[in-house]
């Protein structure tokens, strides 16, 4: 998506219109307001600029590091069938991540320094993806409720105000419902097994509820960029909106499995039509988030290391390719020569 | 950790099937257009999305800029007698 090219245009052709900031800052949020989508190259503020390339890089990084809880399992997959589609996921999740760096690099960043980012620790990504894959059933809760609550924090950002970022967030909304239903069909499959076979479904979703419940931030009063996003259209409903939603959708969808949500505080409140729950641990969110979670450093480690056993193959492609243009323009040379 | 140098961007233009356009879909990184075709392949074609795949190195687009947009588009505006709905045509009179 057009970067470094029309970024070298732009200075070319300077034209520095004389309008001050506050008349540019106004124009902008009236095209925000007007429903309008901002382009690439079109003005945008700083501040609009940086919290775009810091929310696209970690949901970027989240995309990546996403592959590893579920990766451990591909070699364990329960059946050659399941082993295709775990494999089809882990595939797409890679592949997320790159269309998200892609839209990130719109912004005049570089992918290289984003990863860079990463690799060096100094990026956040989703807590979920600390927390560790203990048995099959964990492959199924994944699918279930982490895709589910990362499908109800995308919907809406597929309207996003950033066009590139808009667009990414529409094929990946396409892609993850497969996630989600994949996942639910392992949990049903378990569900209806053997009395052992439930009991894994059951700790899976133990495990997993509250993790997922975190995924959508902190709550409104804690959340530090969220009114300013909503202004700008980035984000168009609040993290305790989407995260009751979550709760309501899938409320009925463990009553179905015949699993108990758990959380002694859940019950139906027929005045507001929502399920209440129990208060979340934000002391374990942020330790997480601090790098304290169960897996932070076997992420961490895992991604290095991914990184530096691909060097060689990076090396070996750019030095290929360096010598097959070489080659060509030796020949073109030689047929110059010739005529 | 930094690798000798990014590789190059190209964008991606999709055909989803024949008889349609090719429409841009997102760019990868790749040492030469090979292999951008390669990753295109692997990143937006998982699910039969195409048939066909244009790749073109970002740094060769020519794009406008913005702040023309009012010279440059402007002047179609008030040209509305180049559709057909401007003209008033009875509507006895058939096929036109």
């Amino acid at each position: 998506m057009y970067t470094q090219a029309l970024d070298q245009l732009s200075k070319e052709h300077e034209h520095t219109p004389q309008i001050d900031e506050g008349e540019l800052n106004a124009r902008f949020q009236q095209r925000i307001d007007n429903e309008e989508r901002i382009e690439p190259k079109d003005w945008m503020p700083d501040a609009y600029r940086l919290t775009l390339i810091r929310q696209i890089s970690q949901h970027a990084h989240s995309e990546v590091v996403g592959m590893l809880p579920e990766g451990n399992w591909i070699t364990r997959a329960p059946t050659l069938k399941r082993k295709a589609i775990l494999i089809a996921k882990v595939q797409d999740e890679g592949g997320h991540g790159a269309y998200l760096y892609s839209a990130a690099e719109t912004l005049g960043v570089s992918r290289e320094h984003l990863i860079g980012q990463l690799l060096a620790g100094s990026a956040k990504y989703s807590s979920i993806f600390n927390y560790p894959t203990l048995t099959w059933a964990d492959v199924g809760a994944i699918g279930w409720l982490v895709d589910g609550a990362a499908i109800m924090n995308q919907i809406p950002l597929c309207r996003c105000s950033y066009g590139p970022y808009a667009r990414a967030m529409v094929r990946i909304c396409k892609e993850e419902s497969f996630h989600q239903r994949q996942g639910y069909e392992i949990m049903i499959t378990l569900a209806r097994g053997t009395p052992e076979q439930k009991r894994m479904a059951q700790e899976a979703l133990n495990r997993w509820w509250w993790p997922a419940l975190m995924m959508f931030g902190p709550s409104d009063a804690d959340s530090k960029h969220s009114a300013q996003s909503m202004r700008w259209k980035i984000k168009r409903f609040s993290n305790d909106e989407l995260r009751q939603k979550f709760v309501d959708f899938t409320v009925p969808q463990a009553e179905y499995l015949g699993l108990t949500i758990p959380d002694p505080d859940l019950r139906w409140d027929e005045e507001t039509q929502h399920y209440r729950f129990g208060e979340i641990n934000w002391t374990e969110f942020q330790e997480v988030l601090k790098g304290n979670g169960p897996c932070n450093r076997d992420r961490m480690a895992a991604r290095r290391r991914a990184h530096e056993e691909g060097r060689w193959v990076r090396e070996a492609a750019q030095a290929y390719a360096e010598k097959q243009r070489k080659r060509a323009a030796d020949n073109s040379l030689k047929v110059e020569v010739v005529s | 950790m930094s690798d000798a140098r990014e590789w190059p961007l190209y964008e991606i233009f999709i055909r989803s099937r024949g008889g349609l356009d090719h429409k841009h879909v997102g760019s990868v990184h790749a040492v030469d257009a090979r292999m951008a075709i390669q990753h295109a392949r692997d990143l937006y074609t998982r699910r039969q999305e195409g048939v066909s795949i244009w790749a073109v190195k970002s740094s060769d687009i020519v794009a406008s800029d913005p702040n023309d947009a009012d010279v440059l588009f402007e002047p179609a505006r008030d040209k509305i007698y180049r559709h057909p709905t401007f003209y008033n045509i009875p509507p006895e009179v058939k096929t036109l």
